[in-house]
């Protein structure tokens, strides 16, 4: 893997984005019948902080992340953002799916430009691109297409992809989950690293207990569907963290006991 | 669609059988066939003809010249380039070719066997090139013409309409069951109809064509743009995509590859469609001729358009295939070819 020795460029430091979702419910239609997959779930992320959204596969943090870029509209209750109701999709707040999604018929570089060409804003910008690609560690890569990658290359185009827009709020929906567990461990330090440079607030959905805890400042637990929050930890240690610091084997051993695997431990 | 034209991918293992036989120094395959076009070529001299005919001269003439091509890329090996790889690639072609051309002059022009003149012989079809190829000529510029009217208008048609109802459900609603009852009825079937209600014959024809062409274009577009992966929207949307730029930086690119197996089935769809409307209804063009030459019993000169047809439409479908694979590039090593 490459390493990541670009220093963090100016244009990334800028100010994450307030959240602070009140009693949001939402359900989806199946066949007809109603199912509710988020019950009056509420909390409030600090500007610049960086909280993982850990459960039960299928348990509703995807979708929490969907209404949060505005992909969705919540049955009931608000997602507020700075303040404001979230609306339409907009590029300050950027979701990074579990599969990269890249257009294969697009080279690297226009994918990532994908952002700036759909604002119109690509003729007078263009050394973003060239940048963003720069700090996933993919420079040299521009013409390349994504069939051509590996998949954490792939998921490194699509990070760069939504950095280059410069966004406040950086929506994780488990980038990391279709990773070999070596690329994955990289990937890992190299998110975290984005993070700190970029300053912006993200918000990592995954149901990998560790990933929550060595990357985030803040593990909201969610129970079974209807997704309700059954446990906020907050991970008080300094980064760059040691994967095997005994503090986070006590935080994983607390983590997992909220999602009834204590057992397990 | 990666069986479409097998050639390609086989072609493609040509050098490394051309840098075998390099090194082997003698192409023994390239000096069989130099041996067997002069054979041809020596049987067409010294044979006497049972009915004697013109161009029997010539056609050993360029007998020769096919051997002597042959013999060339053999002598010079890779230094023609790419041209001289093709030529090695169908060396065994080039034997098989000489062996058909020896049993036809034989069975034809020397013995007679088959009935004249119903069967013609090389040299009766070479003499159509020779004597009647400006009207040949002309045939041809009039059926690529109203062709290409036709075939660019429908493509077009079929394009804009399987966009539109892939992409609107309202357009859907209408258009899916005109679709559904018109689109399978042959193209043909209109024929009486579009003779008598349009102007000229021409203008029947290219609506004929056009609309041949459109049925499997608006269908695949259609498919193509149902099929793409919603996510690719969603991406987009958080971005911040305009609905203009979903359609067209979006749904389109992800949709070509379905738009092309539509366009490479119009343009089967088509070829018929114009040989039918030239015999029954323009005065011009290749289906024309045919009609022509039967009139006078011309059959060497029906070979001769046949072939000449059987150019045309594989050139036509050549073509397609570059457009291809130039606009889809970026598909190469993600599908076989």
């Amino acid at each position: 893997m490459v390493a990541l020795t670009v220093e963090a460029p100016a244009a990334y430091v800028a100010a994450g984005q307030r959240i602070d979702i009140e009693k949001v419910s939402h359900q989806f239609e199946l066949e007809g019948e109603p199912l509710p997959v988020l019950d009056e779930v509420g909390f409030s992320v600090e500007p610049g902080s960086f909280v993982a959204l850990l459960g039960p596969s299928g348990c509703g943090k995807s979708t929490l992340l969907r209404l949060l870029a505005g992909l969705d509209h919540p049955t009931e209750g608000a997602l507020k953002v700075d303040g404001t109701v979230v609306g339409d999709p907009d590029p300050s707040r950027i979701l990074v799916f579990q599969d990269p999604t890249l257009f294969p018929w697009r080279t690297v570089w226009d994918n990532v430009a994908l952002g700036l060409e759909a604002q119109g804003i690509l003729k007078s910008s263009r050394h973003r691109v060239d940048k963003a690609i720069e700090l996933v560690g993919l420079g040299g890569f521009d013409k390349a297409y994504p069939h051509q990658l590996s998949g954490g290359m792939a998921q490194r185009v699509a990070l760069a992809r939504a950095l280059v827009n410069e966004p406040r709020l950086l929506l994780l929906d488990e980038p990391l989950g279709k990773l070999d567990s070596l690329t994955r461990l990289t990937m890992q330090t190299e998110l975290v690293k984005l993070w700190q440079e970029a300053g912006l607030t993200a918000v990592l959905v995954t149901h990998d207990v560790e990933e929550a805890l060595f990357l985030t400042q803040r593990v909201l637990i969610f129970g079974p569907r209807p997704a309700r929050i059954v446990a906020d930890i907050t991970v008080d240690l300094p980064y760059p963290r040691h994967r095997g610091d005994p503090r986070l084997a006590e935080l994983r051993r607390e983590a997992l006991g909220h999602l009834g695997l204590a057992a397990t431990w | 669609m990666t069986s479409i034209d097998p050639a390609f991918s086989e072609r493609a293992q040509a050098p490394v059988q051309e840098a075998n036989q390099a090194r082997a120094g003698i192409w023994l395959v390239g000096l069989a066939a130099t041996a067997s076009w002069i054979g041809v070529a020596a049987l067409i001299e010294l044979w006497p003809e049972i009915i004697p005919q013109p161009y029997g001269r010539e056609l050993a003439i360029i007998a020769l010249a096919i051997a002597l091509a042959v013999a060339v890329v053999a002598a010079t090996g890779k230094l023609l380039g790419p041209v001289a790889g093709t030529v090695r690639y169908y060396g065994p072609w080039f034997i098989a070719a000489a062996v058909l051309m020896a049993a036809w002059e034989v069975v034809t022009a020397k013995t007679g066997w088959l009935p004249v003149p119903f069967f013609s012989s090389p040299q009766s079809i070479l003499e159509v090139f020779f004597d009647d190829w400006a009207r040949l000529a002309e045939s041809v510029y009039h059926s690529v013409l109203l062709l290409a009217k036709g075939y660019f208008f429908g493509a077009l048609a079929g394009f804009l309409t399987g966009v539109t109802i892939g992409w609107s459900r309202a357009a859907s609603y209408w258009v899916h069951p005109v679709l559904r009852l018109i689109g399978p009825l042959p193209a043909t079937a209109w024929l009486p109809l579009a003779f008598f209600l349009f102007p000229t014959s021409g203008s029947a024809s290219v609506f004929l064509i056009a609309l041949a062409t459109a049925f499997p274009v608006t269908i695949l577009t259609w498919s193509g743009i149902a099929s793409v992966n919603r996510d690719y929207y969603d991406i987009a949307r958080t971005l911040g995509a305009k609905p203009s730029f979903l359609i067209l930086k979006v749904a389109i690119p992800a949709a070509l590859p379905h738009v092309f197996v539509g366009l490479f089935m119009g343009l089967g769809t088509s070829f018929a469609v114009l040989v039918i409307a030239e015999m029954l209804g323009v005065k011009a063009g290749l289906g024309w001729y045919l009609q022509w030459a039967q009139g006078w019993a011309a059959y060497a000169n029906m070979y001769a358009a046949l072939l000449v047809m059987a150019l045309m439409c594989s050139g036509l479908i050549t073509i397609l295939f570059r457009v291809r694979d130039w606009s889809l590039s970026w598909q190469k090593g993600l599908v076989r070819w």
